[in-house]
């Protein structure tokens, strides 16, 4: 994989060469984050979030692992044996308290990460089946995220889950047989929090196996970069190690500061107090409301009010899953052959008011269901579909692009000229490329 | 034709949403907002905000501990005045050695326990009580849930354990509520009063089935601070706080430690990446 200037693997040892011959797990470790991986020289910090969603992963699989050890997934214990980890188990708090702010903060890296693909157009040939195994792990998360939820067995863990299955009763003819199917009997009961125990633990691993395809199919080309043109030659790249590992540990010593800060000081910001009353199904919490990262899709949900021809319900489902789904179609709802919105002035704005359109339903999606949050999260799910539906395939059939760099090293040299670099400082780096302060 | 199914798509979803939003719009033009929901809007009163021990220098939380002479206090008012009603079955006798009482008092404190807990008679076989020991929860205070609402004219007095946790701002809350009994006010209109209720524009609803628990004096406080009804209600926030979070301090301390390694980790990590990038222009 990779360029043909790579640097091949060399065992340093003799025992390194005796392993290697016999199974080259270094040499795979050489290639995919060693220095035999080539990365464009000018990927930015927003390039950091790749490494922070695995790291993220890793965090939730071990204090997972250890909850589970001694969290009891039956409705007559459950809520009890989380206040047990909490107050009884060494250092129970810290496992349950990384593991709920670990999930919060697992969606804030793979939103920024998404972001950034459709930012610099990462989604494009060659990298179409990096965007979609990537689509299938935020489905993959999002079920495991809603399924854990459940687990505490607290009211919204509850109520959630009951809303949640209850969409799938939209579906016509079959779907009040699927709920039941869902959910093992005919209501969220013991039989409904195994289950979803059981899945809980079995899909990160599942998430697992698709980042390792998710990573080689990123290999093949190698990365994108945030002027969107491919790599032409050993100028445009460093290898990964020794240049991008360092860079990752800076990007991962900043995450967890940031997550350490929640972690310890403000460790229930992002939950719901009501999770915190143990489940009762006879009394219905005044507003629920699903964790704060579903809020985006839980606002398209609630938008659809209107019984036209189908069930509002079944509206509201389609279109929340569509939401979704659509982003598999995103390389080819995209024809322009630009990648990086740097250079697609038009799409760029809309890709801001995109930004911002999602942000406007996440904060309808956690208000009440009442006027004016009604109305606001319609006209944004109305944005949200035009966009990727229509705006996003007109523009770019129809806009003009700005002229795009030769190649990264170009653009690289081009930007420090344009910074104001002082001049007269050469290096004797392996590009003689001037260098005083970094382009960024 | 891909293009053209996907704006096909995008126009129907648009065409419901308008649609939704149209029908939306005119049913909220004609609808009213009921009598009890402007009352509720209108009188009710958002938590009073304390300056709690634990909120620590500048209100920023991180330095900030229990006051175990708090605590204690508000245990005693816990013991003295909620515990005939609220249970805190998730906080065992053996807790109270974390808030400063020294075993022989905590061991005082559990066999002197007014409810009894649950046992089974070693000769006879059947059911019985025992005085608390140090390693029970405090036990429940009625048997069931019917038990306990036939007792409180049906209501349910919540468990205590999480209350703080449960409720958003929950230590504001729970000192607003307790301290926040009021006379009706002449001003509130007579189809919303709530017979057989109490008055506590602090409680969600207005009306609250608990009737106002403290006044001046009601318990004498071991240290001598005078029992007033505002001292008593932030002592058994306090109290409860701690009940719910009672790790709070061992977490504060670990993050101190855990951000100042961080902030050294990422500082080292920051000159690593900028030596290992100084040869390369990107």
């Amino acid at each position: 994989m990779s360029f043909g200037w790579s640097k091949p693997y060399e065992p340093t040892s003799a025992l390194g060469k005796w392993f290697d011959e016999r199974l080259p797990v270094p040499r795979l470790v050489h290639g995919s984050l060693g220095g035999g991986y080539e990365v464009p020289r000018n990927i930015n910090y927003f390039y950091n979030f790749g490494v922070l969603a695995g790291l993220a992963l890793v965090i939730q699989i071990v204090t997972g692992v250890v909850l589970a050890m001694h969290y009891a997934a039956n409705t007559e214990v459950a809520f009890s044996s989380v206040e047990h980890i909490m107050r009884d188990v060494n250092y129970g708090w810290l496992m349950r308290y990384m593991h709920a702010n670990g999930a919060s903060f697992f969606f804030i890296v793979v939103y920024v990460h998404m972001w950034r693909g459709l930012y610099y157009g990462s989604y494009k040939a060659p990298r179409e089946l990096v965007w979609m195994l990537g689509v299938v792990i935020f489905l993959l998360m999002m079920a495991t995220a809603f399924m854990g939820y459940v687990l505490p067995w607290g009211q919204m863990s509850f109520w959630g889950a009951t809303v949640i299955t209850n969409l799938f009763s939209a579906i016509p003819v079959v779907g009040d047989a699927i709920v039941t199917f869902l959910l093992g009997g005919f209501a969220v009961d013991n039989a409904t929090l195994n289950r979803f125990f059981s899945l809980h633990f079995l899909l990160p691993f599942i998430i697992a196996g698709v980042v390792m395809l998710k990573i080689w199919s990123l290999h093949i080309p190698g990365s994108n970069n945030p002027t969107g043109v491919e790599v032409k030659g050993p100028a445009d790249t460093i290898p990964f190690h020794p240049y991008f590992t360092a860079k990752d540990l800076f990007g991962v010593g900043v995450y967890l500061t940031i997550f350490s800060i929640f972690l310890f000081f403000m460790p229930n910001f992002l939950g719901h107090p009501d999770n915190y009353i143990e489940a009762n199904a006879l009394a219905t919490p005044e507003h629920i409301v699903p964790e704060w990262y579903f809020w985006p899709f839980y606002a398209i949900l609630r938008a659809f009010t209107f019984d036209f021809i189908l069930e509002a319900k079944l509206w509201g489902v389609v279109a929340m899953v569509s939401a979704i789904v659509l982003l598999f179609f995103l390389p080819w709802l995209d024809s322009s052959p630009v990648k990086s919105m740097r250079y697609r002035p038009k799409a760029r704005m809309w890709t801001y008011v995109l930004l911002a359109d999602i942000l406007i339903l996440s904060w309808c999606g956690g208000a009440v269901a009442e006027q004016p949050y009604i109305i606001i999260s319609q006209i944004a799910a109305i944005y949200y579909f035009a966009h990727f539906l229509i705006i996003l395939p007109l523009v770019s059939r129809t806009e003009t692009p700005l002229p795009l760099p030769a190649s990264i090293s170009e653009a690289v040299l081009k930007g420090d000229a344009s910074t104001g670099a002082p001049a007269g400082i050469t290096d004797t780096g392996r590009n003689a490329a001037p260098t005083a302060q970094p382009a960024e | 034709m891909f293009r053209f199914i996907s704006y096909a798509i995008g126009a129907t979803f648009i065409f419901v949403l308008i649609l939704a939003g149209y029908t939306d719009l005119k049913a909220a033009a004609d609808a009213e907002t009921s009598e009890s929901d402007q009352v509720r809007e209108e009188y009710h009163k958002y938590n009073k905000s304390v300056d709690w021990s634990w909120n620590g220098n500048m209100g920023l939380g991180v330095f900030g501990g229990f006051d175990n002479q708090q605590l204690q206090r508000g245990f005693q008012v816990y013991k003295d005045v909620c515990s005939g009603c609220h249970s805190l079955k998730r906080v065992a006798f053996r807790n109270l050695q974390e808030i400063g009482f020294n075993e022989a008092e905590v061991k005082q404190i559990a066999t002197d326990w007014v409810v009894e807990v649950p046992s089974i008679n070693p000769d006879t076989g059947e059911a019985d009580t025992r005085p608390a020991t140090l390693a029970d929860k405090f036990p429940e205070v009625y048997p069931n849930e019917i038990a306990a609402r036939a007792a409180n004219n049906n209501a349910l007095p919540p468990d205590m354990s999480l209350i703080a946790k449960s409720r958003p701002d929950g230590s504001n809350y729970l000192y607003s509520l307790i301290t926040g009994y009021e006379p009706v006010p002449a001003s509130f209109p007579e189809s919303q009063k709530q017979e057989g209720l109490n008055y506590n524009p602090h409680f969600h609803s207005l009306w609250i089935a608990m009737p106002p628990q403290l006044s001046d004096g009601l318990v004498e406080y071991a240290d001598g601070t005078p029992a007033t009804i505002d001292q008593m209600g932030k002592d058994v926030a306090a109290f409860l706080t701690w009940a719910a979070e009672p790790k709070m301090e061992e977490r504060k301390q670990a993050g101190i430690g855990t951000i100042i390694f961080l902030l050294i980790f990422t500082g080292l990590a920051y000159i690593a990446y900028r030596r290992v990038w100084a040869d390369q222009k990107h």
